[in-house]
This record gives C-alpha cells, sequence and structure tokens, in this order.
C-alpha cells in the first residue's frame, strides 16, 4: 500500500539523561527500507525510551534522529503502546479521530475507518464504545488506528505484553499483515517467540547501549555479546 | 427541636403543595443558576483545560490565580457588579440592575473562577494519561482541549454540577444586584434571607430545605446519567 | 482540518449553549422582560420586613395598572440608590437625611405619607428597668447597667432615631454591651432576641416579626418615638432615565384617599401598623 523511495530513519549518538539516569547512553541505529526490528532487553535496558526517542516523543539530551526517504514524520509514522489510551467514544470515533487530526477530509474518514476496522476484523464492533472492548480488542483497534494513518514505520512497545495467548496471536497476525502491506515495523517485547517469527533483525539493548544487532535466526542461534547470551539463558525455559 | 420538625412539615407542604408563588421563585433559582453555569462553564471549561495543557510564561501563577479566586468572597462580586450596572456606572445605559441578568452576570463572575481551576486540576491528570498517545497521533496541544473535554465529560460534569450549586446556593451578591424584588429577582436563597428577617425561621428552613432537593434532585439526575454513560461507553 | 476542529469545537458547545439558550428563554418568559411598565422604589427594609408592600404593591398595581417593584435597603443606602439613579422613587424614614436628599438636588418634593412609631424591645426581665413611657430615660439606664444593646448599625433610619436619642441622653454608647451589627431590621431582631438584648425597632416590623424569644416591648408611647415616612421622587433632571410620570402617579397614589385608605387598612391581629398622614401643603 505505501510505495517510494525506502524510508530511512537513523539515530546518531543519542543519548537521554532522565533525572540521574542514563537511559539511552550512545545509540547509533540506521534503520532503511521495509524493516522488520525486535528490540530487546531486559527491563530497564531503554527499549522504551528508544522507542519514544526514535518515533519523536522524546527529544534526545544529546546526538540526534533524523529521518529521510519520502515519509518525513510526524505522519510518516506511528506507535502503538503497550496499553493504548483509547478516546471514549466508538471504535468507529476512535479512527476516525485520528484521521481527522491528520487532515483526512469529512467525506472519507467514515470509508477510511470502516476499512481500518475491517483489516483488524473489528467492523462487528464499530459502534461499540471503545473502552468497553476487550484487551485484546482494545490492542487491535490501537493497531487499526495507526495503521489507518498510512504510516511507513510502525512503532510497537510490547504489543502483546498484557494479552491472553490467543488475543496475542491475533496481534502477531496483524502485524504481519501491517508489514505485508508495506510497513515497516520495530517493536520492543519480551516475548521470544514473537521476536523470533515476527523480526527480521534483533537489537538487543543492554543499560542504555546496543550491545549487539543480528539477524534474527542467527541471535537465537548464537547470540555474539556476552549480555545477549545470558539474557538468553535466564529467559528461555 | 420543634422548630426543626416544624420546617420539614412545612417544606414537605411547600413541596406538594404546589404553591405557585414557590414555584415561581425555584423556577427562577433554576432558571439564572443554570444559564451562570452555563456561561461560566461555556467560557470556563476551555480556560482551565487550555492553562492544563498549554504551557506558556507565567502559567503558574495564572494557576495560583485561579486557586486563589475560588475564595473571591461574593459580596465583593457583587459589589463590583452592582457599580458597573448602576446607572451612574459605566454599563448603567443598559438598565439592567435589579433584574434577572444582572443575577446571571454576578453568578456567572463567581462560578467562572471555580469551574476553571477544577477544570485545570481535571483536565491536567487527564493530559497525563493522554499526552503519549494523542501526541503521537499528531495531535497538538491546542487541538488536545475539546478532546480532553469531550473524553473527560463524565469527571467534568461533577465540575458543572459544583458550578451549579454554587450559583444557586449563592446570596449575597444576588441580594445586591438583584434587589431581593419581589416576583422579578426573588430567588430562594434571597426568599431564605427574607424569612429570616421577617423572624419566621421555620418558614425559612423549610425554604432552605426545598432548595437543598432541588439541588439534590438535579446532582441524583446528572449522577444517573453519568451512571448510565459509563456503563455504556467506558 | 479546520472543518473538523469546527465540529468537533460545535459538539462540545452544543450541550452548554443549548443549556444556555434554554435558560435565556426562561429568563425571557420571565416577567421582568415582558413588562417594560414598572418603577423601581428604594425603600427600607422595616416597609418590607413588616409586610406592608405585600399588601400595599398589588392594590397599587390595581390601581395604577403597572408594576412597583421595591428593592429594601437601609434608608441611607436606599437614599444612596437615587443618588446613582437607581431607583425612579425613593419611600424612607429619615427626615434628616430626606431633606439633605432633597436639598442636594436628588429629589424633586417630599411628601409624608404615613407613620408609626418606634418601640424598645427588651428582655422580659428587664435587668436595666427601663420600661416606662420615656425613652431617653430608658436608654440612659440601659446604658448605666450596661444590659446589651443591639444596634441596627446600618445608617438606617432607625439607626438615626436611636442616635437622636442617645445624644438626647447625653450618652456616647460604647463598650462591650454597645452592638453595632450593620443588619437589617428583621436579622436585628433575631440577633437581639438571641442574647437577650435591647433593641429600637419600629412597631410594623415588631408585629410581624414571629422570632422574639424573650422579647417584649419596654418603652412605647413616647411622642419622642414617633417616626414619619416620607416619599420622593428621583429628580428627572439629574437622571433623565427616571420614570416621572409613572413614579408621580405612584406618589400621587399613596396620597390618595384611596392610597392613604389602604395604608391603613394593613392590620396584624387587629393592630394597625402604619398610620396614613398626608396633609395637602403649600
Amino acid at each position: 500500500m505505501a510505495s517510494g523511495p525506502a524510508v530511512r530513519l537513523e539515530a546518531r549518538a543519542v543519548t537521554m539523561r532522565l533525572g540521574d539516569v542514563l537511559a539511552l547512553d550512545g545509540v547509533d541505529l540506521a534503520f532503511e527500507g521495509r524493516v522488520r526490528i525486535a528490540l530487546l532487553g531486559a527491563n530497564g535496558a531503554g527499549k522504551s525510551v528508544l522507542l519514544r526517542t526514535l518515533h519523536g516523543l522524546m527529544k534526545p539530551t544529546t546526538g540526534e534522529v533524523a529521518w529521510s526517504g519520502e515519509a518525513p514524520p510526524p505522519h510518516g509514522q506511528a506507535m502503538v503502546f503497550q496499553r493504548p489510551v483509547l478516546l471514549r467514544r466508538s471504535a468507529l470515533g476512535n479512527v476516525e479521530y485520528a484521521l481527522a487530526v491528520n487532515g483526512v477530509r469529512d467525506g472519507e474518514r467514515a470509508t477510511q475507518a470502516a476499512e481500518a476496522l475491517a483489516r483488524v476484523r473489528l467492523s462487528h464492533v464499530a459502534t461499540r464504545s471503545a473502552r468497553t472492548l476487550s484487551g485484546g480488542e482494545q490492542q487491535r483497534l490501537a493497531i487499526a488506528r495507526a495503521w489507518a494513518l498510512r504510516p511507513r514505520m510502525l512503532f510497537l512497545d510490547e504489543p502483546t505484553s498484557n494479552l491472553d495467548p490467543t488475543a496475542a496471536g491475533e496481534i502477531e497476525r496483524l502485524m504481519g499483515e501491517v508489514h505485508e502491506a508495506g510497513t515497516a515495523l520495530v517493536f520492543s517485547t519480551h516475548h521470544l517467540g514473537l521476536a523470533r517469527r515476527a523480526a527480521d533483525e534483533i537489537v538487543f539493548l543492554h543499560r542504555g547501549r546496543v550491545a549487539e544487532r543480528t539477524p534474527a535466526d542467527l541471535f537465537f542461534r548464537s547470540p555474539r555479546s556476552p549480555e545477549a547470551a545470558s539474557y538468553l539463558q535466564g529467559e528461555l525455559p | 427541636m420543634w422548630d426543626i420538625a416544624e420546617s420539614f412539615r412545612l417544606a414537605f407542604g411547600l413541596i406538594t403543595g404546589a404553591d405557585p408563588e414557590l414555584g415561581r421563585i425555584v423556577a427562577l433559582s433554576l432558571g439564572v443558576s443554570v444559564a451562570s453555569a452555563s456561561f461560566a462553564c461555556a467560557l470556563g471549561l476551555p480556560l482551565g483545560a487550555l492553562v492544563a495543557v498549554k504551557e506558556f510564561p507565567g502559567r503558574r501563577v495564572v494557576v495560583v490565580s485561579l486557586n486563589a479566586l475560588f475564595g473571591l468572597p461574593s459580596v465583593v462580586v457583587g459589589l463590583v457588579v452592582y457599580l458597573l450596572l448602576s446607572r451612574a456606572g459605566p454599563l448603567g445605559s443598559m438598565g439592567i440592575l435589579f433584574t434577572p441578568p444582572a443575577i446571571v452576570i454576578a453568578q456567572t463572575c463567581l462560578v467562572l473562577p471555580i469551574v476553571a481551576a477544577l477544570a485545570r486540576q481535571f483536565v491536567e491528570d487527564g493530559w497525563h494519561e493522554y499526552r503519549e498517545q494523542l501526541t503521537s497521533l499528531g495531535v497538538s496541544a491546542m487541538r488536545a482541549v475539546p478532546t480532553l473535554l469531550w473524553d473527560l465529560r463524565y469527571s467534568l460534569l461533577t465540575v458543572v454540577l459544583v458550578g451549579l450549586g454554587r450559583a444557586a446556593s449563592e446570596v449575597g451578591a444576588v441580594m445586591i444586584v438583584g434587589g431581593n424584588i419581589e416576583g422579578v429577582t426573588r430567588v430562594m436563597t434571597t426568599a431564605i434571607a427574607l424569612k429570616t428577617a421577617e423572624g419566621d425561621l421555620p418558614l425559612a428552613l423549610a425554604l432552605g430545605l426545598v432548595l437543598l432537593s432541588t439541588v439534590l434532585a438535579l446532582n441524583a439526575a446528572a449522577y444517573a446519567v453519568r451512571e448510565w454513560s459509563v456503563k455504556h461507553h467506558g | 482540518m479546520n472543518n473538523v476542529f469546527a465540529r468537533i469545537l460545535s459538539r462540545l458547545a452544543a450541550t452548554w449553549i443549548a443549556a444556555a439558550v434554554l435558560a435565556a428563554l426562561l429568563l425571557a418568559g420571565a416577567p421582568w422582560a415582558a413588562a417594560q411598565d414598572f418603577i423601581t422604589v428604594a425603600s427600607t427594609t422595616s416597609t418590607e420586613q413588616s409586610g406592608l408592600f405585600k399588601y400595599l404593591l398589588p392594590e397599587a398595581k390595581k390601581a395604577l395598572g403597572f408594576d412597583v417593584r421595591v428593592v429594601a435597603v437601609g434608608t441611607g443606602q436606599a437614599l444612596d440608590m437615587g443618588r446613582r439613579g437607581d431607583a425612579d422613587v425613593v419611600f424612607v424614614h429619615d427626615q434628616a437625611a430626606e431633606e439633605k436628599f432633597l436639598a442636594e438636588g436628588y429629589g424633586v418634593k417630599r411628601y409624608e405619607v404615613m407613620y408609626n412609631d418606634f418601640i424598645v424591645a427588651g428582655p422580659k426581665s428587664d435587668p436595666a428597668h427601663a420600661k416606662g413611657k420615656d425613652v431617653v430615660e430608658g436608654f440612659k439606664r440601659i446604658a448605666q447597667t450596661q444590659s446589651p444593646f443591639a444596634s441596627r448599625g446600618d445608617r438606617s433610619g432607625t439607626e438615626a432615631a436611636e442616635k437622636r436619642f442617645w445624644k438626647m441622653a447625653g450618652i456616647q454608647p460604647e463598650g462591650a454591651w454597645y452592638r453595632s451589627l450593620g443588619s437589617g431590621m428583621g436579622p436585628t431582631l433575631n440577633t437581639a432576641a438571641g442574647m437577650n438584648a435591647y433593641t429600637l425597632a419600629d412597631r410594623g416590623t415588631w408585629l410581624s416579626f414571629k422570632n422574639r424569644g424573650d422579647l417584649v416591648i419596654v418603652v412605647e408611647g413616647d411622642v419622642r418615638l414617633f417616626n414619619q415616612y416620607g416619599v420622593q421622587l428621583v429628580n428627572p433632571a439629574k437622571f433623565p432615565h427616571v420614570k416621572k410620570e409613572m413614579g408621580q402617579k405612584f406618589i400621587d397614589w399613596l396620597i390618595s384617599p384611596a392610597g392613604q385608605k389602604t395604608i391603613a387598612g394593613y392590620q396584624i391581629d387587629g393592630q394597625q401598623l402604619f398610620f396614613p398622614d398626608y396633609k395637602p401643603g403649600p
């Protein structure tokens, strides 16, 4: 669905100081094209902060985040949060709101929003109040809302962490479909299975630094950094 | 103590007796209070929300001032509005002193800072929750104001009710700018003041109970609407 | 984008505006808007709280065909309302202050309409032994025994009379026993009843007052307790918006035989409260 020159996102020497804590410490990363990146790392390693910094919600203390290609921020990108904040209106209304904010004209909004809901298989609850949906449905609605903005790159912060296996599986499938349709994915997760199946590359963070960036199959077979190795050992059964 | 029992009996009689004069007084009380609360909310809610989400120099001063205006003595407001509306004052030519619009103006001045200060607090709390999500969707602070006001509508209903209650219970300013003219500007509170002045304490208290029941009924209705909406809309 | 903003904003505002419009309609339907036919009279708390106006105004409306709206405050404040042009007619009871008002050019002509009398109310036990027919003697005894005395303290006609009596008694009232309340007649009686104090009241308010507690009349019948009410049209030369025709009609009705008879007809428990005494003058 999205076409044109590949999107390129680059973080250069990004540090982020939050109070006394150095949450990001000299991060250099570049993502180009329709990548699928999983951010892994222990709690507090800086995954969420990195996502927010790349997305533009947080300004780096030093260093910079730069976009090039045909999808400049903010609207060529979107983000799905761990706990999405849905507005107190219908499911359809939530998507329409995002479209309205991003300048989609009145006449086209309803159609586009309905299509977005259909893509995440939520048409049957379109008129239901968003806040009364189940956790899995809420997360799917959040994806529909982000997807409706036709982002070139989609950030997801632990998208399956609060969901039961069925709902998590549904989110994983949707992530695949979003990617199929032409959007790059950058997501953080603790579900190693999700990372293995849904990512081409793993970026492993340790104490605010990028410990390694490795193709997914290789990462899970033989991580290069000792931090990742011990993380995998601790996490895997 | 027999006075209070007598008052309850009188109040019951007043409410069930459908006295036309009392009906007029209650209607006028509600009319001016709803009007003032509406104006105060129409201005105060967006104002409070704007102060909550927008960073600007002097914001702290505005927040502290809003909170301080909570304690604005109603008699001072009454006096200022009186001097403005008096024939010898700058707005005297309007000729609305001692009319219901004068009461609405005074009550609006009293209720506005309360509504704005409370709305500021509610919206600021809401903004903490919504900020990342809305910013991520490309929503500016200005654009977030109507969004937050609408999304926090159930909490803000409380603010509206507080404003309405404040307006309906106001007596000092209303007495000064309304003049407590029978059939024109006599509202529940000034009627109570007059009955007290006449030494008819049981009837004064009975009128107070009628006022209380009216405000109670309004609150109960609003609460029911809110409960129903929360259940159906989350 | 603009049109989106407008849509959401309008939905938000719609609720309030609907409420405001509703309220405005309510107000528009109220009598004040319908009737431009009214005059505003600044008068005293004693005339309102004695119930005179509640009885008199419907009669006046029947005779005159327009509404008479009364704002009841102390005499001093009522005259100030006239000075600001906020009333068409002033109807008060403090001859000295009324004549000053007239001399300043705020009034047109002063008509004496009616009188009643003041009484001194006090505790039944009468600790100051003030009981009698001599108000000045009574005041002296209250001061000597330092018995609690509640003063209006609101520049009303009643307070002006009270000050005159203290002056006649040669006493400058001050001290813990002398309480200046800054209240209307009714609230002052409430307070006096509450603390068993002496107070000066007009008979009209006293007769209609229901919360007397232990208070009884201690002094009455002294000619000096005479309480004259006067009425004046606010000078249209000062304030062009003054409704001079209607205002004068109201005054003319008050001093007409019909109006005077109506005033005389107001009774509580068979007692007449106000005595018409208009005398056609030069």
